[in-house]
């Protein structure tokens, strides 16, 4: 079960850097709308940012579960801290290191395990978004390399990226199975970081755009099969999923705390609000939430490191949690009134995170897509062989 | 409580119950809905299976069963109906369980094998004007020599027909307060004892729903469960395990309800495919088997902690109140999906609609559950 000491330990430790060096940045970083090159460092310092890269390659080869739980802990004190962890992580380190070849992994994963390299996802583009099968970037063979043309939008992480993943178009016409991935480092001629997005919160993180023109780079940067780039990074999304569900799990409980500590303090009618039932049900409800997404969460986590399916779980992870992060941080603000909406209490700053949990990695609608889809595919194959048992008596009667 | 984490032997009670539910309760719980009643020969069966002598120690003739192990066989119980789901754990839980825990072994000696053999107990604690207030109970018992004269009545009293006895909580000592509360086991056939006309119901119509009143009734003091006075403590201690199992209740409810939308979906036909093929419909599946999930892993938190020996008071109120919202919320849209046909008795949505609400309700309304978890936060 997910409930074990060395969990509890490692949560311990990383909330006390949280809470002492992530926390102040957060509300430094969140004004500036830039990350803490300092606090970056220590990130990298810390392997928080290489969690997920094998002992082979000098990283710490933490389970999903422990992982989860620094999201959650960084999370928990910073939303913009959190993404930039998670993003490193699941969509860089993670697709490296189940699709790239042996070549591949010794050529990326040591600067990983050793400084904390950053590697960046380029999957989204202007017109492809949940529907990734509508992506424009192409990359066109050219003897034994690729010409890579195109752009990305929203993408986490870029200006600290040493290494690039991009899904491109390789066989145009064939839809999903026409796309494939390729790594590449930043310093290749023709890829450059466009502009920083404005964006409602995580202003701390860094989100841009990535632009391709004539990039050359040689077949063996091809990562995995060709056409093999959307099985990617569905899979890839699968796992990602857990570490946004564990980012909303985070802000809802910093929201909750800061929310519980004010009810106790603020005195009206002759007593402090948390003395009023209109409050205590509102905390009541935050807590029994936030327990339920931390259980959702954990158990995919759970299952992903008992090397069981856990797409189902970790979209149903996600979709709770995130929604629940959501009212709980609306909440939050509601219970500190005029001073939740200022923001200097943090919870403002909490709702206007948690927000990009119900969109990245996956809108809530698509999350209730990849849930209901598994759901009628167990049911069919639970039904299926009785179904094959009456069709063969009806024709052996017939 | 998913199956990959039972052992055997759960794995093993949850099919033997899930595999008797199928035969012999399920296809009869929209008959016994309407009759208000289940078949003594029903009862008869279950507790040659077993199913009425759960939580017994087996030196009393009782299955034993761990915590985890009975909570999975009432989850099964209660998908199939949810009123035969509380007859057992008023029996197996709330009065078996407060004797296995309080009781002398003399008193379990003389109770605890006749409960095994069919002889079916009931819980006295509400009264018209105590219900979540508890501690206000009026229903007195004087001592005079050797015995116990109660007085009063008591109400909702799940069983009061199928029953032989009750544990009945009086007030001993009334200038005391919840202290001079204390629990005594009454025989139903003592002079004095009267059992009313049966509730009429919403739902779990099939368990039996009455109050008993007391009229001067004469009970040895060697009825009396546990000391003088700790009755209020013996209601309260098990206040856990009822709503953990009050939450598993809902689980099952809920469980029942998705399976039959789901299969209601897949194979209804509308504009040419079956609904299920529908986002509209789709998604509701899927927030429906989101928040089971979720109520399936507070539910086993619970549970886990509790067999462990842990304290649960905040873990139990949390997972009862989040099963008792999910229940009515997920059999809502069960009927919701089945249209028109969910609205008629001969799908059985409309029956775990009605059962649902009674969750929100007993052993602590929703309101009750919020006072609890938020003095466990507050206090933290």
């Amino acid at each position: 079960m997910w409930w074990n000491p060395k969990v509890e330990e490692f949560r311990s430790e990383i909330r006390e850097f949280a809470d002492r060096v992530v926390a102040p940045a957060g509300d430094r970083m969140d004004n500036a709308s830039n990350f803490e090159p300092d606090l970056l460092q220590q990130l990298k310092d810390r392997k928080y940012l290489s969690m997920l890269c094998p002992a082979e390659f000098g990283g710490p080869q933490s389970d999903t579960l422990t992982y989860a739980v620094a999201v959650e802990e960084l999370s928990r004190v910073c939303g913009s801290t959190g993404i930039t962890v998670a993003a490193a992580n699941s969509l860089g380190v993670y697709p490296v290191n189940a699709f790239g070849n042996a070549d591949q992994r010794r050529m990326v994963l040591p600067g990983v395990g050793a400084k904390g390299d950053v590697i960046v996802f380029g999957l989204t583009e202007p017109g492809a978004g949940s529907d990734a099968s509508g992506t424009k970037t192409t990359a066109v063979r050219d003897g034994n390399d690729w010409l890579i043309n195109g752009g990305k939008c929203f993408i986490t992480n870029p200006h600290f990226a040493e290494w690039i993943i991009c899904t491109a178009v390789t066989r145009p016409g064939m839809g999903a199975k026409g796309i494939s991935s390729f790594l590449l480092n930043k310093s290749t001629p023709g890829f450059s970081v466009g502009k920083k997005e404005n964006k409602m919160g995580l202003r701390g993180s860094d989100t841009a755009t990535l632009h391709f023109d004539n990039v050359r780079v040689s077949n063996d940067q091809m990562l995995g099969p060709e056409g093999e780039g959307f099985k990617q990074f569905m899979k890839t999304l699968d796992g990602g999923r857990i570490s946004i569900g564990a980012m909303a799990l985070g802000l809802a409980q910093g929201a909750f705390e800061i929310a519980v500590r004010y009810a106790k303090n603020r005195v009206q009618f002759g007593k402090p609000i948390s003395e009023h039932q209109a409050i205590q049900f509102k905390l009541a409800d935050m807590g029994t939430q936030i327990q339920a997404a931390r259980h959702l969460v954990y158990h995919s986590a759970y299952l992903k490191d008992l090397g069981k399916p856990f797409a189902k779980e970790s979209a149903m992870a996600k979709l709770f949690a995130s929604e629940i992060g959501h009212q709980c941080t609306y909440q939050a603000i509601q219970v500190l009134g005029g001073h939740g909406y200022n923001s200097i209490n943090r919870v403002e700053r909490h709702f206007r995170d948690v927000k990009l949990c119900e969109i990245g990695e996956g809108t809530s609608e698509i999350q209730r897509i990849v849930i209901s889809r598994h759901i009628l595919k167990e049911f069919d194959q639970l039904i299926e062989p009785s179904h094959h048992v009456s069709q063969a008596l009806a024709s052996a009667t017939a | 409580m998913f199956d990959h984490t039972l052992n055997d032997e759960q794995k093993m009670l949850r099919e033997a119950a899930r595999d008797y539910c199928d035969k012999r309760v399920r296809p009869n719980a929209e008959a016994w809905d309407h009759a208000e009643r289940v078949p003594d020969e029903i009862f008869k069966e279950m507790t040659e299976l077993g199913y009425f002598s759960l939580l017994c120690p087996e030196e009393y003739g009782g299955m034993a069963l761990d915590t985890m192990a009975y909570a999975v066989v009432h989850e099964e119980f209660n998908r199939a109906s949810a009123g035969l789901g509380i007859i057992m754990s008023v029996h197996n839980s709330l009065v078996g369980g407060a004797i296995k825990r309080f009781g002398t072994d003399v008193q379990k000696q003389e109770w605890l094998p006749a409960m095994c053999a069919g002889k079916f107990g009931a819980y006295c604690l509400s009264e018209p004007d105590s219900g979540t207030d508890a501690g206000s109970l009026k229903l007195s018992a004087k001592s005079d020599g050797d015995s116990y004269i109660l007085n009063g009545e008591k109400m909702f009293v799940t069983n009061a027909d199928y029953a032989k006895f009750y544990l009945v909580f009086a007030s001993t000592n009334p200038s005391l307060g919840t202290k001079g509360i204390t629990a005594i086991l009454v025989d139903r056939d003592v002079a004095g004892v009267e059992v009313g006309k049966p509730e009429r119901k919403m739902g779990i119509k099939c368990s039996d729903t009455r109050s008993v009143s007391f009229s001067d009734v004469r009970v040895p003091k060697s009825n009396r469960l546990g000391d003088e006075g700790q009755g209020f403590k013996i209601a309260l201690s098990q206040l856990d395990h009822g709503r953990i199992g009050v939450a598993i209740q809902a689980l099952g409810i809920g469980e029942a309800a998705y399976d039959e939308a789901l299969k209601y979906s897949r194979q209804r036909q509308q504009f040419g495919k079956p609904i299920c093929e529908f986002q509209a419909i789709a998604f509701k599946l899927a927030d429906m088997r989101m928040k089971l999930d979720a109520t399936r892993l507070m539910v086993d938190y619970a549970v886990r902690r509790m067999a462990a020996g842990e304290r649960v008071t905040r873990e139990a109120s949390e997972a009862k109140l989040f099963a008792s919202e999910t229940a009515n919320w997920v059999a809502d849209q069960a009927v919701q999906i089945h249209g028109g046909y969910g609205y008629m008795k001969e799908y059985a949505v409309e029956r775990y609609f009605r059962d649902a609400r009674i969750t929100e309700i007993y052993e602590g309304t929703s309101e009750a559950q919020r006072i609890v978890i938020s003095r466990a936060i507050l206090a933290g």
